[in-house]
């Protein structure tokens, strides 16, 4: 009894304070909404994409704290407009994609860090780069609520779309559906998802939140809605456990809740049936056997 | 008549290469047209060309009339891929890409009704994959894969299908099915843009052929385009006598 008790406390302890209350709310929102983007951003082969949008709002983060508006704006408008630059030296140059990621990226990355040089010391590099869910401010929680439903409810309208073009960009474009304008669809919600996800774990962790669920889910399914379902529990138990842990044992919230989705990857990854490593040799095994009885 | 696929004076340059010069090809409609080359003769160019993926630099296409982009709007036009550019481990089931084939018809939620349903179950049974419809997209042989993206056009009602490579990695057993099934679809109307360097389907499938070697070399019955002296004056090669398969 005493262990269920430990349990339940495990979990109540900490709801009794109202910052616990808010990270919580916070993760999760962000986590799931993560998580449903990563099922495309997995298939697509977005990760890269994932990382340099998280990276690139470095300044617009910054350039919000200076004029004191809300932090989504101008991370938005960076997000957005650092793909949309990736876009154009892409189709402009004949340097391959990757290298264009990989430089703007950075790009707008160290422009973030000189301009954070020179703000007033009431924005913490610290906080922006790590996250801090913790702290968070009721604005702060309004913004990610605000950008989470636009995601979801963009999503919920147009995923049968969103899953075409990533299976079939040239059946959509022979039906008359403009791939090009889904592929920017999917990318602007990638830069909101980004966004939502920012406040929970930090730029640098972001990436894990558009991919790792996505990733996990492909290995335990062969169906695409069910992806979905698998991919958002795992970000919903992967945020959960993140804060509950990282408030007991004090150690870094996000980094908490992104090693708790790679805990879940390196689950399926191992035991998943059909496509874990281990399921698979033990197959190749008794189908040796077999072959070495006959 | 209207042709079903018109083709005039097409050109098209990536860059320095040319990948088409001047081409003209115009198929009746209901009729099963095999375009023929070696890789890199401009086959799936002219695809593009046709799908309007690749703008021409000069010359222009048109289907049923239409220009290529009201034909596609209309969903007019169906396309089969070559099985390099499918992903089959894609989490989806036969059913669902079958229903892809449907979205034109649908709102822009893509909420299928029961018509919808109707006709990817009817197309479903066309191609004989009734019973595999739950399974995940790879887990097909590479018949039936083709088989599929076939339905996925039959569900989409397209008049004209162009088809990449469609008997490439299938058994001699599948490409017979794959032929039967075919040559169903022209005898509902439809009309076929093959390509293939599979020499041996063509005189069974095709009512006509055209030999493309960045420009047109020949454009006549599957008799006259595979004539030996055609092949060998076009690229100096006979089709091979075992398999009669023409690997570049």
């Amino acid at each position: 009894m005493d262990a269920l008790t430990a349990l339940v406390e495990w979990f109540t302890v900490p709801m009794q304070f109202e910052f616990v209350q808010r990270a919580l709310l916070v993760s999760v929102v962000a986590g799931v909404v993560c998580a449903v983007l990563s099922c495309w951003m997995t298939l697509v082969g977005w990760s890269l994409m994932g990382d340099a949008v998280s990276h690139a709002v470095l300044p617009g983060v910054v350039l919000s704290y200076m004029f004191g508006m809300p932090f989504a704006l101008g991370a938005l408008i960076f997000g957005g407009g650092s793909v949309a630059l990736i876009g154009v030296v892409n189709r402009t140059s004949r340097v391959k994609e990757d290298a264009v990621i990989g430089v703007v990226f950075t790009a707008m990355f160290a422009l973030g860090l000189v301009m954070i040089s020179r703000v007033p010391s009431q924005t913490d590099l610290g906080h922006i780069l790590f996250g801090n869910v913790l702290g968070v401010s009721d604005g702060d929680i309004l913004q990610v609520l605000l950008l989470a439903a636009v995601v979801l409810a963009v999503v919920w309208y147009k995923h049968r779309d969103l899953t075409m073009y990533a299976f079939d960009p040239v059946h959509a474009h022979a039906i008359g559906v403009n791939p090009r304008l889904l592929e920017t669809l999917l990318l602007g919600l990638l830069s909101v998802t980004v966004v939502v996800a920012l406040q929970a774990v930090g730029i640098i962790l972001v990436v894990a939140m558009v991919i790792i669920p996505g990733a996990t889910a492909y290995l335990l399914t062969d169906r695409f809605e069910r992806m979905l379902m698998i991919s958002a529990a795992i970000a919903f138990a992967a945020a959960v456990t993140g804060v509950f842990t990282s408030f007991h044992l004090n150690v870094s919230t996000g980094g908490c809740i992104v090693l708790a989705q790679a805990i879940a990857f390196t689950l399926a990854y191992l035991f998943s049936p059909g496509q874990g490593v281990l399921w698979k040799g033990r197959t190749a095994r008794a189908v040796r056997a077999t072959r070495a009885g006959h | 008549m209207t042709a079903a696929i018109e083709v005039t004076g097409a050109t098209v340059r990536y860059g320095d290469v040319l990948a088409l010069d001047d081409v003209y090809l115009s198929v009746e409609p209901g009729r099963v047209c095999g375009l023929l080359g070696m890789n890199g003769s401009g086959k799936s160019t002219l695809f593009k060309t046709v799908l309007g993926l690749v703008t021409a630099d000069r010359g222009r296409v048109r289907i049923l009339g239409m220009g290529n982009t009201a034909a596609r709007r209309k969903g007019l036009v169906g396309y089969v891929p070559q099985s390099e550019q499918v992903d089959w481990a894609f989490p989806v089931r036969v059913r669902d890409v079958v229903m892809m084939g449907r979205y034109g018809h649908m709102g822009r939620r893509r909420r299928p009704r029961p018509a919808d349903r109707e006709a990817v179950e009817h197309a479903l049974l066309r191609t004989d994959l009734t019973g595999l419809a739950d399974r995940q997209i790879g887990a097909l042989s590479g018949g039936q894969r083709k088989r599929a993206f076939v339905a996925r056009a039959i569900a989409q009602d397209a008049d004209v299908l162009l088809l990449d490579e469609p008997f490439a990695g299938v058994d001699k057993r599948s490409e017979a099915t794959i032929t039967d099934l075919l040559l169903q679809l022209r005898q509902a109307g439809h009309t076929l843009l093959v390509s293939t360097h599979d020499l041996a389907q063509v005189p069974e499938l095709c009512d006509e052929a055209v030999l493309l070697q960045r420009r047109v070399i020949a454009h006549g019955t599957p008799e006259e385009v595979l004539e030996p002296d055609v092949l060998l004056e076009a690229f100096g090669i006979h089709p091979s006598e075992e398999g009669r398969s023409w690997t570049p």
